[in-house]
């Protein structure tokens, strides 16, 4: 019997641990992101890269910066809960893959300082951060932020080598045209406001791909590979199937339905899953633990809606594409969803009034 | 994790958990019985409900089996000496609690001859009235050996007198490293399937339903070579999964049926009894022997000899470890103590604590088992709404007692919560998820108490002031009825004088 056994402090039970972690759940995302990831380098070269890695640095050093201005004693406990590197991560993927530096450190300002620790940290913010982060560049910078490469693989031009990579990252260089390539959704929406019919417009436009030869953000094009990171969450029990089935649904149904009735203004169900960040929205951005619902039926009304909201925003919104805005508007629905979407609780009906008895049971 | 798992996994059909069970090695140990400690600690609150009553004397001879402290109330059980021996004092020891203090006792010094009294068996129970039997139970001091410690007769006189037609005896044993149950299953299956045949005439309940989990395949068979004559008697194995121990859980998985909250198993015609308490039944009314012993796994990393043993009720937890084996390196790396199961049990603050009826483990932890850590903020993952049995959102119950908002977690059913531990066990942040429910179960109750108490001081002055406003007004009604009088006499009397005057003056006219 050693004194420090006998001044341990009393616990209620239980006395076991499942052993999963906060650390553990965010480490299993992130590599459930990296196959996409690491195709998306190859698609897009250096800058792709220094993107990434300066988005996820910014996003700790802004962790690190908020904690010590609160003055939180548990700095490194908080950064290794992985919670801040996953927010970079996500966010770099849905950026385009060669903006400027300056596009990583804004975002990463805006994701951890206004989109997290200003609700309170981690487990507080009611918006998703790389989504809030995401939207306000968008809307501040418009003309990066919309400036797609087409995947150096189908380019005709060479691959930058390291050092014009660092220079084409830091320097902001106006990406020569010939590298550019609109995406399906932008093409779409530009071609339809011309007033040209989509079957002739898709003519001549980007094809859809499914492992991502197509423009697009740096790591939401390689939509079989993010499927992939998806099972393997589902597998390890990350996730549920009720968000993200509940997304592509709400995206599908509609767009089918639409194409069906008028094919030459709206784009098929295919064009819509296979475009912009759906898959990514679907499996890494709508089962975001914090932001979402906690029962099964909220985060199939959660995700329905982020998919119905996405196909309007996309087929009759001023952007071509709506992932992001559709995520953020049903985040501020999530405390309602919650409100009303409850399990019902054993020997209680939905209300909360004890099962009736029955007689002669 | 099996296919089938992943599969409910992905149907939702997840409530509770699927812990390592851990109760291999002990549960494959044959049984050892413990014998006679010299000094045994008997509380006299070993049950719930009322504290029993000493009555012996300090100094005084008992012998093995007899009363010394007697029920009281409704609710309550008797105590019986475990062994012969003297009375030693009747004082305050530390209490199987984790708060540490302590609970009146009667210690008993044992003289080694462990003698019995005279016990009134019965050769042919089902030839006694129930109510008789119920009697028997009751005075044999048998409580449910589950862990809640219920007192058994009431249980059963209740059952038949609510007429239930099923009697679900729990062999579950749904807690990790526990085997107490396990172990007399295999050996003593057919005392079981003889004590559930007891229970059933007791109750009145026409077919027993013995739910045993799937993790334990040797007491199955046992229990079903047990069972093979008695048509009344089923085995039915259920899929181990914790808490499947749980009443409601278990009755709903052997019988279909939802216990309605706020209600007892007994308004759906279900009794549920733990198989321990089958063999005290039996013990109780075959042989009229008193529950003083029971069986207790001792387990842990930290035990050297992992195993069940037969121990007396009152031995101390010391006592046992050391018959038992021991603590590795003399309890080096011991991180924590605990009576009854890893999910539910509770921690002691030493060993000097004494095996009470319901105590089925003893175990000894390392740090690695503990996984104790310093609580990461909620992350909102659900996980603890998935594991939850009983349907909550203890995330949200949690947040609102953080705020001391009780009534509002009350609100979203604090109060159906059965403390199972699922919550805290699946937490990524290891939040002490059931820490918070207990403490706002313990701040309503004393709310509570608080509230009853208000009450009681308010009527008390309500009623003195009644009695002073009564007082005042009789005083002043007498007051009143005496000036009255007085005027009516003063009166009377003028009127007398009035009359005696005017005779008078009658009088001397006439004369």
């Amino acid at each position: 019997m050693t004194p420090a056994t006998l001044t341990a402090q009393t616990v209620a039970s239980p006395h076991a641990h499942g052993g999963n972690s906060v650390s553990r759940t965010m480490f299993r995302v992130q590599l459930a992101l990296l196959p996409a990831t690491l195709y998306g380098f190859w698609l897009y070269g250096w800058p792709a890269f220094f993107l990434w890695a300066l988005t996820i640095l910014s996003c700790v050093a802004f962790e690190v910066l908020s904690l010590k201005l609160m003055g939180t004693p548990r700095v490194k406990a908080t950064l290794f809960d992985g919670s801040a590197v996953l927010t970079g991560w996500l966010l770099a993927m849905t950026l385009p893959p060669w903006a400027p530096w300056w596009v990583a450190v804004v975002g990463g300002f805006i994701a951890i300082v206004i989109g997290k620790q200003v609700f309170g940290g981690l487990g507080q913010n009611v918006f998703n951060p790389a989504m809030v982060a995401r939207v306000a560049l968008l809307v501040s910078f418009p003309l990066p932020l919309t400036l797609w490469v087409a995947p150096l693989p189908m380019s005709t031009l060479p691959t930058p080598d390291f050092v014009s990579s660092l220079r084409i990252f830091l320097t902001s260089l106006p990406v020569p045209d010939a590298m550019t390539s609109a995406t399906l959704l932008g093409h779409a929406k530009t071609e339809l406001a011309r007033g040209i019919d989509l079957a002739t417009a898709l003519h001549a436009g980007p094809d859809l791909s499914w492992i991502g030869m197509r423009a697009g953000s740096f790591g939401e094009s390689a939509a079989i590979l993010i499927l992939c990171g998806g099972l393997y969450l589902l597998i390890t029990r990350v996730i549920t199937w009720h968000a993200p089935l509940a997304v592509l649904a709400g995206v599908a149904i509609p767009a089918a339905i639409a194409h069906a009735v008028d094919p030459g203004r709206f784009l098929s169900a295919e064009a819509h899953l296979l475009s912009g960040a759906l898959m990514l929205g679907a499996f890494f951005i709508a089962t975001d633990y914090v932001t979402s619902p906690n029962t099964t039926t909220g985060q199939i009304i959660f995700g329905l809606g982020i998919g119905l909201l996405t196909w309007v925003i996309r087929s009759f919104g001023g952007y071509p594409e709506g992932v992001a805005f559709a995520v953020l508007l049903m985040n501020a629905m999530t405390p309602v969803i919650d409100r009303f979407c409850k399990p019902r609780i054993l020997g209680r009906d939905r209300k909360g009034k004890p099962l009736d008895i029955p007689e002669n049971a | 994790m099996g296919f089938m798992n992943l599969f409910k996994h992905f149907l939702g059909d997840d409530w509770g958990v699927h812990p390592d069970d851990r109760k291999r090695p002990a549960a494959d140990r044959p049984l050892r019985v413990m014998p006679v400690p010299e000094k045994l600690y008997l509380p006299l609150q070993q049950h719930l409900g009322g504290p029993a009553r000493p009555v012996v004397l300090v100094g005084q001879q008992v012998k093995k089996g007899e009363l010394i402290a007697e029920a009281q109330g409704m609710i309550s059980a008797p105590i019986h000496a475990p062994t012969s021996g003297t009375i030693a004092a009747v004082t305050d020891i530390t209490a199987p609690h984790p708060s540490g203090l302590t609970l009146p006792a009667i210690i008993l010094a044992a003289d080694g001859r462990d003698e019995w009294i005279d016990c009134q068996g019965c050769a042919d129970p089902f030839a006694l009235d129930p109510v008789e039997i119920g009697k028997r139970v009751a005075a044999a001091g048998v409580v449910g050996l589950g862990g809640a410690a219920f007192p058994s007769a009431v249980k059963l006189t209740g059952a038949a007198r609510s007429k239930v037609k099923t009697l679900v005896i729990n062999g579950g044993e749904c807690e990790p490293y526990l085997s107490c149950d396990d172990r007399q299953m295999r050996d003593r299956a057919a005392d079981i399937v003889d004590g559930i045949r007891i229970m059933l005439h007791a109750t009145g309940a026409r077919e027993a339903l013995v739910g045993i989990e799937d993790n334990k395949p040797e007491a199955i068979v046992a229990m079903q070579a047990a069972a093979a004559a008695v048509p009344e008697v089923h085995i039915r194995p259920v899929p181990a999964r914790y808490p499947m121990g749980s009443e409601k859980q278990l009755v709903q998985v052997l019988t279909g049926k939802e216990v309605a909250a706020e209600s007892r198993t007994f308004d759906i015609g279900i009794v549920v009894h733990n198989v321990g308490t089958a063999l005290a039944v039996r013990a109780a009314i075959r042989d009229g022997r008193p529950l003083i012993s029971r069986v207790v796994t001792v387990n842990g990393n930290c035990a050297n000899d992992p195993g069940n043993v037969e121990v007396l009720v009152g031995t101390l937890a010391e006592e046992v470890i050391a018959f038992a084996g021991g603590l590795k390196g003399d309890g080096i790396g011991l991180a924590r103590r605990v009576m009854g199961g890893p999910m539910m049990g509770m921690q002691i603050p030493h060993w000097r604590v004494p095996v009470v009826k319901g105590t089925s483990g003893i175990l000894a932890f390392d740090a690695q088992e503990v996984a104790a850590q310093e609580p990461d903020p909620c992350i909102r993952c659900g996980s603890c709404v998935k594991a939850c049995p009983m349907g909550l959102l203890p995330l949200e119950m949690s947040a609102r007692i953080r705020n001391s908002a009780y009534d509002e977690a009350v609100g979203i059913g604090l109060k159906d919560c059965i403390a199972c531990g699922c919550c805290a066990y699946v937490c990524p942040s290891k939040i002490p998820l059931v820490q918070y429910f207990v403490h706002a179960k313990g701040e309503l109750a004393a709310q509570d108490r608080n509230k009853l108490r208000n009450d009681a001081t308010k009527k008390l002055a309500q009623q003195r002031q009644e009695r002073l406003d009564r007082e005042a007004r009789e005083k002043a009604e007498a007051a009143a009825k005496r000036k009255a009088e007085r005027e009516a006499a003063a009166a009377a009397k003028a009127a007398a004088e009035a009359a005696a005057k005017q005779a008078t003056e009658t009088e001397g006219e006439s004369a």
